[in-house]
């Protein structure tokens, strides 16, 4: 007889059963870009190199990038300070998932473009994701004067980088990145020297704390078939700091490279770390909100 | 006689079930949104996917929603936001539980406005601080709307603001809250 009872309870109260409480309700309002993984990495780029981040939409990233000369340079030269590179840019989210940069270097008097996608992003939840995915598409053209025999084409200065970011945000202090890139350059200097270089760009954040993070960057670059180049050249290799104020993201670090794009660094990085030559770096960027 | 008793007793209880059942508002339209001014900067966002219940029998309030739906102007001041200040990852939603005072006084079944006072618990930043917050509950015929204002100090939840953005960051901001709950 209880039984029944049981069931009368149940068939009157099956409405206690339905009645939803905030759990409820709040799994109703969770969006999917609530479980989206955000700042993977505090800026638009590891130390020279692209990270997996884009400005978001109408957001412009005003960023000034300084390299000063070889630390080995000693005294005379004030270990380097005395001589400054810089480079010039405004990145700009046009869409969530599009941003779009120009750039303008003293290292070969560069101009600069570039073009980013992001892809897929790092998400948990029911359709978790372990991974974000950006695409790099950059290209720049030299504009020195070049004693060059013969007519000369604006496509002779030309050269173009391309890169695949794959990015994981372990956990809240540490991220990684692996970023697979192809360079491409119109011309070289000698017929020795490659066209296409290949390389593998690894790079990680590491939070010490809410505003700081250790930030390390190194390309491993694939040697050419024959090595007889007109340039002697090293893996670029960079540590330095992340530092956030607000707006600002300030970065100070160390690196072995001079050039700041993708197409200098990767394939034309001349210091070597083992003997000082390396270089201080420093670089500023300020976010400005457009729309 | 005493199974009749005893279905007696099952389908007054179930009765009295059906009844709470019905006095039990539910919304997820409810509106946040916080403001604070400092020297530098004005800091406002908006959160209009918060979750409450109040209930109008025995006048218990909840109200729950994830500090990720609070909309910034600026993207990055969001994303400071949650990363820096509110830790969203670690304490991904703010919540308020609750009950009206003197709730045997007011009658909300009538068309009007009623200033009541709420007394509960406010967890932000996973910090739970013991509050009553003023109301204002506003009857109609199909919407019950409650509304507050009030003001949190950043320091009572533990968010810090480093010496660094001291002048970007009020230590006081007002939190307004708009929950309209449609009557069944």
């Amino acid at each position: 007889m209880r039984k029944y009872y049981v069931l009368l309870i149940v068939l009157f109260n099956h409405n206690i059963s339905q009645g939803q409480d905030i759990d409820d309700l709040m799994n109703e309002i969770a969006g999917k870009d609530l479980y989206e993984t955000t700042a993977t990495f505090k800026s638009t780029h590891v130390v020279t190199g692209h990270s997996v981040e884009l400005m978001k939409k109408g957001q412009l990233d005003f960023r000034i990038a300084h390299r000063f000369g070889q630390l080995n340079s000693g005294y005379y030269n004030l270990w380097g300070l005395d001589e400054a590179h810089i480079h010039f840019g405004f990145d700009l989210g046009v869409m969530d998932w599009l941003m779009v940069g120009i750039g303008r270097g003293t290292y070969e008097k560069t101009y600069d473009g570039l073009l980013k996608f992001k892809l897929t992003k790092q998400r948990e939840g029911e359709n978790s994701f372990p991974i974000s995915i950006s695409i790099l598409n950059t290209m720049s053209a030299n504009t020195l004067h070049l004693y060059k025999p013969g007519k000369e084409y604006l496509t002779d200065r030309l050269s173009y980088a391309h890169q695949v970011l794959v990015a994981r945000k372990f956990n809240d202090r540490f991220s990684f990145q692996l970023a697979p890139s192809y360079v491409h350059k119109n011309i070289v200097p000698t017929e020795l020297d490659p066209n296409d270089t290949f390389s593998v760009g690894l790079g990680g954040r590491f939070k010490l704390s809410k505003r700081v993070s250790v930030n390390m960057e190194y390309y491993y670059v694939v040697p050419p078939v024959n090595d007889f180049r007109s340039l002697e050249t090293y893996n670029p290799l960079s540590i330095g700091f992340d530092i956030e104020t607000g707006g600002h993201v300030f970065q100070v670090f160390l690196s072995n490279s001079v050039a700041m794009i993708e197409k200098g660094f990767i394939t034309e990085t001349t210091g070597n770390w083992l003997d000082g030559g390396v270089h201080i770096g420093f670089n500023v960027s300020r976010v400005f909100s457009l729309y | 006689m005493k199974q009749m008793k005893q279905v007696l007793i099952v389908l007054v209880v179930s009765l009295f079930c059906i009844e709470m059942q019905a006095q039990r508002l539910l919304s997820k339209e409810g509106k946040v949104r916080f403001f604070s001014s400092a020297p530098l900067e004005d800091i406002e966002a908006t959160n209009d996917a918060v979750a409450a219940i109040i209930d109008l029998s025995s006048g218990k309030v909840q109200v729950s929603m994830f500090i990720k739906n609070f909309e910034f102007k600026k993207a990055l001041m969001q994303e400071h936001f949650n990363e820096n200040y509110m830790e969203s990852e670690k304490f991904p939603k703010s919540t308020f539980t609750g009950t009206i005072d003197n709730f045997s006084s007011y009658d909300f079944t009538k068309e009007g406005t009623y200033e009541v006072t709420i007394t509960g618990k406010l967890t932000i930043h996973g910090v739970e601080t013991e509050n009553t917050l003023p109301v204002s509950i506003q009857v109609n015929k199909k919407v019950l709307t409650a509304k507050s204002v009030f003001i949190v100090k950043t320091a009572d939840y533990k968010i810090e603001i480093p010496a660094l953005v001291r002048d970007n960051i009020a230590k006081e901001v007002e939190v307004t809250v708009e929950v309209p709950f449609t009557m069944k």
